[in-house]
């Protein structure tokens, strides 16, 4: 089956993305194609890649970047709500005059459309929120 | 155009939570704006705090916050035409459709004519209608 996944919330406050990784990584372990990973909200904070978690805490965007290597996950920020929260990319990083970019790798900003072309290419649309 | 336009599936979007206080209400309605551009087959549903988001007359000067209410009047023009609220909600609230906005859309299979995008549904009714989606975005 080919799964989009929703993440609405921001890493370790909620367990959501908690969650939808754990999701994604048992969906693919089953031989399920994971879409895309769409992150709204707070949830594009699993794209920062200047997380410093404690060393014997999970580091959740690393976790999501592994996923996106090992399995080619197309994990997306909505760039309204990055932009919102600070997380910035080379180029938008570049586009609105800012010195520094936090995009981690495996990561990359698109707009809402992508969430829905999700819900209509997937099979199923799972959302994990609050 | 690639081959997904094609694709015309039922999207619904659960609006559960207060107009502010959090920002769901605002980007669920930035998704269905930008949604309304992939002629997918469109529901909103208010309930639960959602129902608070539709409220006439609101003010939110003191909290210096953007009062994003009146785009709620524009989803008609949006081809938006079918609002669900959840009437349990509304009770447990002590409110009721007249503290809400009145949402319309022209209808142009007919004339034009002005008609109410809002259908009042119980919580049995409204699991009815959510069975019949392929889409839920829950916000």
């Amino acid at each position: 089956m080919k799964f989009g996944i929703l993440v609405n919330e921001g890493p370790y406050t909620h367990q959501a993305s908690d969650s939808a990784y754990e999701f994604a990584k048992a969906a693919i372990e089953k031989g399920h194609e994971i879409f895309r990973v769409f992150f709204y909200h707070d949830g594009v904070n699993n794209g920062t890649s200047l997380a410093v978690p404690p060393q014997d805490d999970r580091h959740i965007p690393n976790q999501w970047s592994e996923l996106a290597k090992d399995h080619s996950v197309d994990l997306v920020l909505c760039v309204a709500a990055a932009q919102r929260r600070g997380m910035l990319d080379e180029d938008e990083a570049k586009r609105n005059g800012k010195t520094s970019h936090n995009v981690a790798e495996g990561f990359r900003i698109s707009g809402l459309g992508q969430l829905i072309e999700a819900g209509i290419q997937a099979d199923r649309m799972v959302v994990f929120g609050d | 155009m690639d081959d997904g336009d094609q694709i015309v599936k039922k999207f619904m979007y659960m609006n559960r939570k207060t107009p502010y206080g959090t920002i769901y209400a605002l980007e669920s309605l930035e998704v269905v704006l930008i949604a309304a551009a992939f002629d997918q087959d469109v529901s909103l549903v208010f309930a639960d705090d959602g129902v608070y988001q539709l409220m006439k007359d609101q003010s939110t000067e003191e909290i210096g916050m953007k009062n994003f209410s009146p785009t709620y009047s524009a989803l008609g023009d949006y081809d938006i035409k079918k609002i669900y609220i959840e009437k349990e909600s509304l009770d447990e609230r002590g409110l009721s459709l007249d503290d809400l906005q009145d949402l319309k859309y022209e209808d142009e299979d007919d004339d034009w004519a002005e008609k109410d995008s809002i259908h009042l549904v119980s919580r049995d009714e409204l699991a009815e209608v959510i069975d019949q989606q392929d889409v839920v975005f829950s916000f």
